[in-house]
C-alpha cells in the first residue's frame, strides 16, 4: 500500500475528501494502472477537496476498510470515494466502514472501475484514463452529497405466499409455525403443485403423496394460514412492509361452509372431462371435481365450461343430491383485500410443450408420452392404477425409450438445462423396470447427477440393466424403412447417433417417454409485472444476487422460492421456501425496515399546483391538496425513481441521494476531468475473454 | 452632486417595450421623477455616451438595463454602466434571458444578414451590406458591429438584480420602485444580490384561476383549432400548449385568463438551469401514450418545439446560450471555499433559490461570469446610502 | 502518472489519427447498470469511450443533464429496462416520451440524432449492452467530433477556446474585460 498524501487541505475546497483505489488483487490492477489513478487523483482533484489518495490490494478486506476508518478519524475526512467494484457489490461494505468511523454513510461514494472498466476493456492506457474520469465523477459528486438517514418503514407481520406448490407450502409453514399470519394463494382448486402428481421421487424413491400430503394437511389446518385456492392476485399496491393485495376468489359454486367433502356430487355428475391438468391428459375428472382425493382443501369446484347446468340449464344432479345443500349455482367471483408486509412468489414451472418438437411426434403418435403422463401412469392412484401400458390401456411395452433434454439445452427452444430431467428419467427407468420386463433405453446428451445420492442412483439404474445411449435423438417415427425392420411394424423407431459407438442407430421401442424441460408459467412475465419484479429473458424470476441473495428479488419486500426462480428439484424448492421464510421472519421480528433514503420532496413554496406530476407516480405517492393548490410526496410511498423530479416544470421537486447537483457534478467530473476518450482497440480486434 | 439618488435606464438589443412599460407607470412616474435624479435615459431624454463616460465610477445608484447584447455598442454600454452603477438591474426578458432577439442564436451571422439584406423581400441589387466603419471626406462614420451571438446581460457583466417579463408588468415595476424607495428610506432591506425582483418564486399556474386536474395530454392543438375553449378549465388540459407550468409567476396569469396560453415571458422559476428543458420534460411526461409511434403523433402537435420551449430563453439556454451559459452551469457546481474571498463575494444574478432550499449549490470564482443560487452565508445586499428623510 | 491531464475538456485523443469519441451513457440502477455489471462479470468487451452515469431510473434523466453532457461529449446514450419491465413499473415510458421530444429539439438545434440514442437492456443482457455500445461508438466515430463548445467558441470570437475548462474560461473572461471597448478596437483596425 502506498499513499499520495497531500499536506493540507487546499484552499478553495469545502470538503476533505479521501480517494481509495482498489487493486482487487489483479482484477483491477491488471488492466488499470492503480497507482497512476491514485497519483492523478491526488494531483488533479485537490482543488475539489481531495486530501488523501491511496491504493490498496483489497479495499473490501477488513484492513482496507480500516484504512478508511483511520483516515476519517485522523485526517478528518468529510467525504469518501472508493474506486473498486460495482456499488451493487460493496456499497454497503464501505458505507458501513464510514459509519463505524462516525461519518454519515451516505457521504461515501463507491465508483466502479472493475465491472465498468477493468473487466470490460483491454487497453491499459485507455482503461486507466477512464478510471480517472470515473474517480473524478465520484469526487465531484460526493462533494454535493448530503448526510441522510435511512427511511424506516414498519413491517406488517402478515405474509403473502403466491403459489401452493411444495416451495410455497414450505415457506408458508415456516412462517406460520413461527406464529405469524400467512395468506397462501393458489390458482388451482387444491394446493400441492406438481409434486402432487408424482408417484415416487428421486433419488430416494419416497412416495410423493406420503411426504406431501401431511404438509398439505398441516398447511390447510394451520391456524395462521389462510388458504385462498381457486384464486389469483389481481392487484398489488403499496410497498415493503405495507402491501395491499387484492385477491380474486373465483366462484367455486360450492358453499365451503356447508360442504363436507363427501364426494357425492363428483360421483353423480354425468359430465366427464379429460383432465389435462392433474392427470396430464391421461385420465378423466368430472364437471364438479377435486383434482385428487387428498386435495386440500377438500371442497370441489364446478368447472362451468364443462357443466351441463351452466351450458344448458338442465341437470343439476349435484345440487339435488348434495346432502348438505352446498351447491350454489349463483355464487359470484369475489375480491378480498389483505394487508401484508412481505410477499413470496412460488409460482413454480410449467412443462415444456413437447408438441413443439415435431420430429418427436408427441400428439401424433399415441405411444409417445410426456414425463408428466408417465408420472400419472406409474402412480398407483393414477388412471392406470400404476400399470405401465401403451395408450390402448392394456398392452405392456417390451421396450421403452426415454428421451432426455426435450426442449432444454437446445437453441431452438431453451438454452438452459432443466436440471431435474436426468434424474427424473433415471427414476422412470427404474419404475419401468420395477413394473414391467421391458428393456429401457436412456437417450441422453450427458447425465447430470450432481446432487446428494444422485450419482449412486444413476449407478443403481445402470446396474438394473437399462441401456444408455449417448446422443440427441434425431427423430421418432412409426414407419419401418429398412428391410430388417419389418418385424417392428407398428412399433416406434428412435433414430439417434450413438456418439460413444460412433454409429447411427434406429432402435425399435413400444413406448417413448419425453423428458420435457421446465419452463416458467406462461403468465410469468405478467405476474412479475404485477409484483413489480423482473424476469430474465427466459422468464425466470431474477434474484437480487445469484449467489449471495438467491431468494430475494430486486424489489424490497418481494421474495421468490422454488421453480419460479429456475428449474430445481424438490429439496432445493423446500430449502428455498424455508430461506425466503427466514428472510421474511427476520424482518417481521425486527418490526421495521431501514430503506434507502432516496426520496422526492416537493418545495411547497415553489409548487404552483400545475398537477403535471400528479399522475406520474406508479406508487400514487404524490397527493394534491386542492385547497392549497400544492402537491406533496408521501415519503412512505415514494420509491425514489426520480421521474417527478425530472418532470416538475417549476423545479419544485428535489431528490435526496440523486439530486440534480449531484448528477450534474458527476457528469462534470466524468467529462471534464479527462482529455477525451482514451484510445481503445478497434472493435474487430476485440474478443471476449472467458471469465 | 444631487441629493437625490441617481437613476439610469438603457436599451440595448430590445424593442423598447420595457421603456413603455415604465412610462405606463403614469402618475407614479411623477413620483419616480421626484424621488430620483434621472441621469441617463435615451428613450425619453437626450443623452451622450460621453456624459456617462465622464461620470465617476459607482456614481449611478441604480441602472435599469433593458435589452440583450447583440453588438459592440451594447457590450460597451454594458461594461460602462456596470462600472458606473452601484446596482445594475437586468430589466425585462431581453436583458435577463435574451427574449425574441435571442432566437437569432439559431442562425449564423451570415444567415441573419441575408435575411435582412438579401432575400426576396429586399430590393438590394448591389448586395450592399453594412460595414462597421466607413471613411469618407476624412470623416469616419461608424455603426456598431454585430456579434455572432446575442448574449444576455449577465453573460457579459455581473448583474445585481433581475426583473423579468416581456415587458415587466407595470404593477410589478411599481412594486420594485416602491421597494427601492423603501430601501433608500431605510424602511426595507433589499434582497440578496442575484435575486429576482418584481416576480414570485413559483410559476404562472400558481396565479392562474383555471381549474386543473391530473394532466394527461392526448393531443396538442393550437388555440385556433379549438372551436370553443372551455372558459374555466386549464388550457393545457385542453391540449393547448400553455407554458404556465414552467414560467415564473408575477404577471398575474393574464394570458391564460384571456384564454391565450402562457408563452413564457417571465422566464424560468427559481433554481432552473434551462427553461426549455424543464418545460419539454413536463410536457413529454404527461403525453398520454406509451408506444413510440403514438407518442410521436401526439408530439407532432407541437409544431415548432424550439419556438415553444425557448421563445424567450434561447440565449440563456444550455445549448444555444454560447459557452457562457454552459460555463455558468459548470461553475455553478464547483465546490466553493468556506471563508475564501469567493464566499464573501456577493453572488449576483437570478438569485433564484431561497437560501433555505438550495437547488443548485453555487459558489465559485467570480468575475464576469454570473453565479446562481448561493449556499453558505447569505450574500449581503448591495448597500444604498439612505438619502433624506422618509419619502414625501 | 498517466498521460491524461485534468480539465482538458473534450478534446478527443486520437490514436493513429482515429477519432475517439467521448460518450456518456445514462443507466438505470436495476436493469442497464446491472447489464453493465454482468458484461463486466462475464468479461465481455466494449470500447472504453463510453462512460456510465448510474441513476435509479431512466425516468430520472432530465433533458438538462443531456444538454450539459453535450458541452463535452460527442454523444449521449439513454438506457433502461425494457418496456413493462421497469423496476418502477412504467417509469421508463416517461423516459421514452422525453427522449422523443428532446431528440426533436436537439435536432432543431443542430445535434444529429445519431448522437442521442437509446436502447433497452435487461439485467440479463450484458451481451446486448456491449454490442449496442460497440455499434454506437462506431456510428459516432463515423460522424466525427461534435465539439459543441468549440462551435460556440467559433461563434463568439472573444470566447473561450474549445476544450478550455473552468480555469481557462475565467482567464479568457478576464482578458475580455481588460481589452479596450470593442468599438474602439474596430475603428483602430479599420483606420489602420
Ligand atoms: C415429470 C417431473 C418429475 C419430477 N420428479 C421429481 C422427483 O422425483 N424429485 C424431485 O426432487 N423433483 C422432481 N421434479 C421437480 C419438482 O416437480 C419441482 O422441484 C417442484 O415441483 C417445484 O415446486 P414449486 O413449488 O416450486 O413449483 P410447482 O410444483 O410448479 O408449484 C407451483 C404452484 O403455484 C401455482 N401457481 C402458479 N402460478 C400461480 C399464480 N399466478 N397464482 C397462484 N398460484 C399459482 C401452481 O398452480 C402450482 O400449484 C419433477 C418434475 C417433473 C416435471
Ligand atoms: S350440475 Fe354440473 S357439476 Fe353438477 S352434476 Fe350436473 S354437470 Fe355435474
Ligand atoms: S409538477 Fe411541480 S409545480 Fe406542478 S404540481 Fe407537481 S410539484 Fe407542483
Ligand atoms: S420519485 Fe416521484 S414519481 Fe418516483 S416514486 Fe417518488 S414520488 Fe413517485
Ligand atoms: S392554463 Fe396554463 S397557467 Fe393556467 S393552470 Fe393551465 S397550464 Fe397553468
Amino acid at each position: 500500500m502506498s499513499a499520495s498524501n497531500l499536506p493540507a487541505q487546499p484552499d478553495g475546497a469545502r470538503e476533505r475528501i479521501g480517494v481509495y483505489v482498489c487493486h482487487c488483487g489483479s482484477n483491477i490492477a491488471a488492466t488499470v494502472d492503480v497507482e497512476a489513478v491514485r497519483d492523478w487523483s491526488a494531483e488533479h482533484l485537490g482543488d475539489r477537496g481531495v486530501v488523501v489518495a491511496r491504493d490498496y490490494k483489497f479495499m473490501c478486506a477488513s484492513t482496507g476498510q480500516e484504512l478508511i476508518e483511520q483516515d476519517i478519524k485522523e485526517l478528518g475526512l468529510t467525504r469518501v470515494v472508493v474506486a473498486a467494484c460495482s456499488p451493487h457489490m460493496h456499497e454497503k461494505t464501505f458505507r458501513g466502514a464510514c459509519r463505524r468511523a462516525g461519518l454519515n454513510p451516505y457521504l461515501c461514494e463507491l465508483v466502479s472501475i472493475r465491472e465498468q472498466d477493468s473487466w470490460v476493456h483491454t487497453d491499459r492506457t485507455a482503461a486507466t484514463a477512464k478510471a480517472e474520469a470515473i474517480v473524478a465523477g465520484g469526487v465531484y459528486r460526493v462533494a454535493h452529497s448530503e448526510a441522510l438517514e435511512p427511511f424506516r418503514v414498519p413491517i406488517d407481520p402478515a405474509t403473502l405466499v403466491v403459489g401452493g406448490g411444495i416451495a410455497g407450502i414450505s415457506a408458508a409453514l415456516e412462517i406460520a409455525d413461527a406464529g405469524f399470519p400467512v395468506h397462501l394463494v393458489e390458482r388451482e382448486p387444491s394446493i400441492g403443485g406438481h409434486m402432487a402428481q408424482f408417484d415416487k421421487t428421486f433419488p430416494t424413491l419416497d412416495c410423493a403423496a406420503c411426504i406431501l400430503t401431511p404438509r398439505m394437511v398441516t398447511a390447510g389446518m394451520h391456524q395462521n394460514i389462510t388458504l385462498h385456492t381457486w384464486s389469483e392476485v389481481t392487484d398489488v399496491a403499496g410497498y415493503v412492509g405495507n402491501f395491499t393485495v387484492t385477491i380474486k376468489h373465483r366462484a367455486r359454486y360450492v358453499d365451503t361452509a356447508l360442504c363436507t367433502g363427501c364426494g357425492i356430487c363428483q360421483e353423480k355428475c354425468p359430465s366427464k372431462v379429460v383432465d389435462t391438468r392433474y392427470e396430464a391428459g391421461l385420465g378423466y375428472r368430472k364437471g364438479v371435481y377435486t383434482p385428487f382425493p387428498q386435495a386440500v382443501p377438500k371442497y370441489p369446484v364446478i368447472d362451468v365450461e364443462n357443466c351441463i347446468y351452466f351450458e344448458k340449464g338442465t341437470c343439476g344432479a349435484c345440487k339435488k343430491l348434495c346432502p348438505t345443500g352446498a351447491i350454489d349455482f349463483d355464487q359470484k367471483d369475489e375480491e378480498v383485500t389483505v394487508k401484508v408486509g412481505n410477499i413470496i412468489i412460488a409460482t413454480g414451472f410449467e412443462l415444456f410443450d413437447a408438441r413443439r418438437v415435431e420430429q418427436y411426434g408427441y400428439g401424433r403418435m399415441p405411444n409417445v408420452f410426456t414425463s408428466l403422463e408417465f408420472e400419472r401412469m406409474s402412480n398407483a392412484a393414477g388412471p392406470t392404477a400404476g400399470r405401465i401400458v401403451l395408450r390402448d390401456g392394456v398392452t405392456e411395452p417390451k421396450a421403452v425409450g426415454i428421451v432426455h433434454c426435450v426442449g432444454s439445452r437446445d437453441r431452438n427452444y431453451n438454452n438452459y438445462c432443466s436440471a431435474i430431467c436426468c434424474m427424473q428419467s433415471l427414476k422412470f427407468a427404474h419404475l419401468v423396470r420395477e413394473h414391467t420386463d421391458a428393456t429401457v433405453y436412456e437417450f441422453y446428451i450427458d447425465i447430470r447427477a450432481p446432487g446428494k445420492a444422485f450419482d449412486e442412483f444413476y449407478q443403481r439404474v445402470m446396474e438394473e440393466g437399462s441401456v444408455f445411449v449417448r446422443g440427441r435423438v434425431a427423430a421418432i417415427s412409426d414407419t419401418v424403412r429398412l428391410p430388417d425392420e419389418e418385424a417392428h411394424q407398428g412399433r416406434l423407431i428412435v433414430s439417434v447417433e450413438d456418439t460413444l459407438a460412433g454409429v447411427q442407430r434406429r432402435i425399435p421401442v413400444d413406448m417413448v417417454i419425453l423428458s420435457s424441460g421446465l419452463e416458467p408459467a406462461t403468465d410469468a412475465q405478467e405476474v412479475a409485472r404485477r409484483f413489480g419484479i423482473t424476469c430474465s429473458a427466459d422468464g425466470w424470476v431474477i434474484e437480487r444476487h445469484p449467489k449471495l441473495d438467491p431468494v430475494a428479488t430486486m424489489t424490497e419486500g418481494v421474495f421468490a422460492a422454488g421453480c419460479a426462480l429456475g428449474p430445481r428439484d424438490i429439496p432445493a424448492s423446500v430449502a428455498n421456501g424455508a430461506a425466503a421464510a427466514a428472510r421474511v421472519l427476520a424482518r417481521i421480528q425486527e418490526g421495521e425496515l431501514a430503506l434507502e433514503p432516496i426520496r422526492a420532496t416537493v418545495d411547497q413554496e415553489r409548487c404552483s399546483g400545475c398537477r403535471i406530476c400528479n399522475d406520474l407516480c406508479p406508487y400514487s405517492a404524490i397527493v394534491y391538496h386542492g385547497w392549497e393548490q400544492v402537491s406533496e410526496v408521501n415519503p412512505a410511498l415514494c420509491q425514489g425513481c426520480g421521474v417527478c423530479i425530472a418532470a416538475c416544470p417549476a423545479g419544485a421537486i428535489s431528490g435526496s441521494g440523486f439530486s440534480d447537483v449531484q448528477i450534474l457534478s458527476q457528469i462534470d467530473g466524468l467529462l471534464t476531468a479527462l482529455g477525451g476518450a482514451p484510445p481503445g482497440p478497434a472493435v474487430e480486434e476485440r474478443e471476449a475473454v472467458p471469465a | 452632486m444631487s441629493a437625490k439618488p441617481r437613476l439610469a435606464m438603457y436599451w440595448a438589443a430590445a424593442c423598447g417595450g420595457c421603456d413603455i412599460a415604465v412610462l405606463n407607470l403614469g402618475e407614479a412616474l411623477v413620483e419616480v421623477g421626484s424621488r430620483f435624479d434621472v441621469v441617463f435615459w435615451p428613450a425619453v431624454m437626450d443623452a451622450k455616451y460621453a456624459d456617462v463616460e465622464a461620470m465617476p465610477d459607482a456614481s449611478i445608484d441604480i441602472t435599469l438595463f433593458c435589452g440583450g447584447i447583440r453588438n459592440d455598442e451594447n457590450e460597451h454600454l454594458a461594461h460602462l454602466l456596470r462600472a458606473k452603477s452601484k446596482i445594475l438591474v437586468a430589466f425585462g426578458s431581453c436583458a435577463s434571458e435574451g427574449c425574441i432577439p435571442g432566437l437569432a442564436n439559431l442562425s449564423t451571422l451570415d444567415e441573419i444578414l441575408d435575411a435582412s439584406y438579401a432575400n426576396e423581400t429586399t430590393d438590394n441589387p448591389d448586395g450592399v451590406r453594412p460595414v462597421p466603419a466607413w471613411r469618407e471626406n476624412g470623416v469616419t462614420l461608424r455603426i456598431p458591429t454585430l456579434a455572432p451571438l446575442l448574449r444576455t446581460l449577465d453573460q457579459v457583466v455581473p448583474v445585481d438584480y433581475t426583473v423579468p417579463g416581456c415587458p415587466p408588468e407595470t404593477k410589478r415595476i411599481e412594486d420594485v420602485v416602491e421597494l427601492v424607495g423603501k430601501a433608500l428610506d431605510g424602511t426595507a432591506v433589499l434582497p440578496p444580490r442575484g435575486s429576482v425582483l418584481g416576480a414570485g418564486h413559483s410559476t404562472v399556474c400558481d396565479e392562474c384561476a383555471r381549474e386543473r386536474n391530473v394532466k394527461k395530454i392526448g393531443a396538442f392543438r393550437r388555440v385556433t383549432e379549438i372551436a370553443t375553449i372551455d372558459p374555466t378549465l386549464c388550457l393545457l388540459e385542453q391540449g393547448i400548449p400553455c407554458n404556465g407550468p414552467a414560467t415564473r409567476d408575477g404577471c398575474g396569469a393574464l394570458c391564460p385568463a384571456a384564454a391565450a396560453p402562457c408563452i413564457g415571458c417571465y422566464g424560468p422559476a427559481d433554481g432552473v438551469l434551462d427553461y426549455g428543458a424543464r418545460l419539454m420534460s413536463a410536457f413529454a411526461s404527461v403525453v398520454d401514450a406509451d408506444e413510440p409511434e403514438r407518442i410521436e403523433v401526439i408530439l407532432d402537435g407541437i409544431a415548432d418545439p424550439v419556438g415553444q420551449f425557448y421563445r424567450f430563453s434561447l440565449a440563456s439556454s444550455l445549448l444555444r446560450g454560447g459557452r457562457e451559459a454552459m460555463d455558468q452551469a459548470h461553475r455553478g457546481r464547483a465546490s466553493a471555499p468556506v471563508g475564501s474571498p469567493a464566499a464573501n463575494h456577493p453572488a449576483p444574478r437570478l438569485g433564484r433559490t431561497p437560501p433555505s432550499a438550495p437547488m443548485l449549490d453555487v459558489l465559485g470564482p467570480q468575475d464576469h461570469v454570473p453565479q446562481r443560487a448561493p449556499t453558505g452565508p447569505e450574500p449581503p445586499a448591495p448597500t444604498l446610502e439612505p438619502v433624506g428623510g422618509p419619502a414625501r | 502518472m498517466s498521460a491524461t491531464t485534468a480539465h482538458a475538456g473534450a478534446a478527443p485523443a486520437a490514436k493513429d489519427g482515429r477519432f475517439e469519441p467521448v460518450i456518456l451513457a445514462f443507466t438505470c440502477n436495476w436493469c442497464s447498470y446491472r447489464a453493465a455489471d454482468l458484461a463486466g462479470t462475464a468479461r465481455m468487451k466494449y470500447p472504453p469511450n463510453v462512460r456510465l452515469v448510474r441513476l435509479m431510473c431512466s425516468g430520472r434523466v432530465d433533458p438538462a443533464f443531456v444538454m450539459r453532457a453535450f458541452a463535452d461529449a460527442d454523444a449521449v446514450i439513454l438506457t433502461g429496462c425494457w418496456p413493462a419491465d421497469c423496476h418502477y413499473r412504467i417509469q421508463n415510458v416517461k423516459a421514452l416520451r422525453r427522449f422523443i421530444l428532446l431528440r426533436r429539439v436537439l435536432e432543431s438545434m443542430g445535434i444529429e440524432p445519431q448522437r442521442f440514442q437509446r436502447f433497452y437492456a435487461s439485467a440479463a443482457e450484458g451481451q446486448q449492452l456491449a454490442a449496442e455500445f460497440d455499434r454506437i461508438v462506431e456510428e459516432v466515430r463515423a460522424l466525427g467530433p461534435l465539439d459543441w463548445a468549440g462551435r460556440h467558441a467559433a461563434f463568439v470570437p472573444s470566447a473561450t477556446p474549445p476544450g478550455a475548462g473552468v480555469g481557462e474560461a475565467r482567464a479568457a473572461a478576464e482578458a475580455r474585460a481588460a481589452a479596450p471597448p470593442p468599438a474602439e478596437r474596430e475603428l483602430a483596425e479599420v483606420t489602420a
